[in-house]
């Protein structure tokens, strides 16, 4: 019983960190219509510019600010350089694009930083004791922050100006172009705004584990998993999935190994795709 | 204020447009009839920018529009009603009227005075704008559609097939709007299939055949002469 309620802390805090990844791919799915397959690579070089930044400030909270800024900033350019050409073809191209930014990003990041994983330390070193367990608190701020984060990004969809634009552009490119709302700049600020958040989610989880130039791919197909079983460009279902899957493979690991617990993730994914296609949290279309 | 000259217009490999040249005069509601599928809806795609002429300019005022972004042809005065309403389905009605409203250079007074006047116009706006846009009916989105263009204080509004599946009363109030609008001065380029309807809310007709304008006349003229109708649109 005491494992079961550690579990589901667990995978509520798993769960949040991966709703952070999956609410900017989201977002970016939304206004694309294609599954940005770098987000993962946003992902990790957010949590190497968390290393750069924490050792340039010494504060982990500015290094967290600073490294989403410099992805976000990054990204913008990287949409206008690679991703803006490709808008109105088919969808394939920027399918291979954005993988092929991927394969850069890990490359660039290899060469970069070198083999060896980097240490980001956490800002909090404190415990509490839950049953048998010293449970961070660390973990339990960077579960809180990230809600935070997804909070603040859905009030400014709601009711910011910018917002409107944005769920305008979602829904309908072209109608929204006819009124006057510069798409492509949308396009280009929603994807800063991704990655930004990816870029952030990096530098929160950098701390659990070692920051290394393949850590990203797991969260690609993770978040890419967690957006199908959500609803495609739906952000509540895809913050709903995040927080189930990542309690499905928190209690699935209770029984089988942490490493087979992943599989669930997938079975979860499989079903869905066969049973309920337009994703698991969606109201039934009509 | 509004010139096609020599448009043409191609979808891929299809030419659709074979070289058409329309004007529309400040305050003036042009109409647009002719069949299906001779180009019409193309016509105003190509002066919006949504598609792009192979040939021929487009001017408005002192813009060459002809291959301008959309939302810059927005943004210097000409309002878009596509001819399936192409409401933000997801987005309140408020939120729908929004996006035309928050511009650049539009003091909150304005914005203000420019709601109320549609709702003063479509009173069912006001009743329903909190509400999704999707959720209203047909005539409602239609309402919206051509509301949300005004938000952008257009000086020419397109409007493709307004009254287009919409029952006898609602053609009504589209026809009501259609004649305010003119009032107050703000030209209309009106592609329709209503025949009736565009003699009599139009200064003047252009009859287009594949592709091309056949036929130029004052709306009055028409109206007296059912025979050039009949001609070219069989009724």
């Amino acid at each position: 019983m005491d494992a079961f309620l550690i579990q589901t802390l667990n995978g509520i805090v798993n769960g949040m960190i991966l709703a952070l990844v999956a609410s900017g791919l989201t977002l970016i799915f939304g206004i694309m219509d294609v599954v940005n397959f770098a987000h993962g690579e946003l992902f990790m070089l957010g949590a190497y510019a968390g290393v750069v930044w924490l050792a340039i400030t010494g504060n982990f909270w500015a290094a967290l600010l600073a490294a989403a800024v410099t992805i976000g900033g990054l990204s913008a350019v990287l949409q206008v350089v690679a991703l803006r050409p490709l808008l109105g073809r088919d969808p394939l191209y920027t399918i291979l694009g954005t993988f092929g930014i991927s394969l850069v990003l890990q490359n660039y990041a290899l060469w970069q930083f070198g083999p060896v994983p980097r240490k980001l330390t956490e800002p909090m070193t404190g415990h509490f004791r839950l049953f048998y367990l010293e449970y961070p608190y660390y973990r339990l701020a960077m579960a809180l922050l990230s809600a935070a984060i997804i909070g603040a990004l859905w009030a400014f969809l709601k009711y910011g100006k910018y917002g409107i634009w944005i769920r305008a552009t979602t829904q309908d490119r072209v109608m929204a172009a006819a009124m006057g709302i510069p798409v492509p700049v949308v396009h280009t600020v929603v994807f800063a705004i991704g990655a930004a958040m990816a870029a952030a989610s990096g530098v929160l989880f950098g701390p659990l584990v070692g920051v290394n130039h393949v850590m990203g791919a797991d969260w690609t197909l993770k978040a890419f998993v967690v957006v199908v079983v959500g609803g495609m460009g739906n952000l509540g279902g895809s913050i709903l999935a995040s927080i189930f899957i990542s309690l499905l493979e928190a209690y699935a690991s209770l029984v089988v190994s942490p490493a087979q617990a992943v599989i669930v993730a997938f079975v979860a994914l499989i079903l869905t795709l066969l049973l309920r296609p337009t994703g698991l949290f969606v109201p039934t279309p009509k | 204020m509004l010139a096609l000259d020599d448009v043409h217009t191609y979808y891929g490999k299809s030419h659709i447009l074979h070289g058409v040249s329309i004007e529309v005069r400040p305050g003036e509601v042009v109409g647009l009839l002719g069949r299906n599928g001779v180009g019409k809806s193309t016509t105003l795609k190509t002066i919006m920018g949504l598609v792009r002429p192979a040939q021929g300019r487009v001017v408005f005022e002192n813009h060459d529009v002809g291959g301008m972004p959309p939302y810059r042809v927005a943004r210097i005065g000409i309002g878009y009603v596509p001819e399936d309403r192409r409401i933000f389905r997801l987005l309140t009605v408020l939120e729908n009227l929004r996006t035309g409203l928050d511009r650049h250079g539009l003091t909150d007074a304005r914005r203000e005075q420019l709601l109320e006047k549609v709702y003063t116009n479509f009173p069912v706006l006001r009743e329903r704008r909190n509400q999704a846009g999707g959720t209203l009916s047909g005539g409602e989105q239609q309402m919206l559609a051509i509301a949300r263009a005004m938000m952008l204080e257009p000086k020419v509004i397109l409007l493709d097939e307004p009254t287009e599946g919409l029952m006898p009363r609602m053609v009504g109030q589209i026809h009501q709007i259609i004649k305010v609008l003119h009032a107050e001065g703000v030209a209309i380029l009106l592609v329709e299939q209503n025949v009736p309807l565009t003699l009599d809310v139009s200064d003047r007709v252009y009859i287009m055949e594949k592709g091309v304008v056949r036929h130029h006349a004052p709306a009055a003229e028409l109206r007296a002469n059912h025979a050039v109708i009949h001609q070219y649109l069989g009724i």
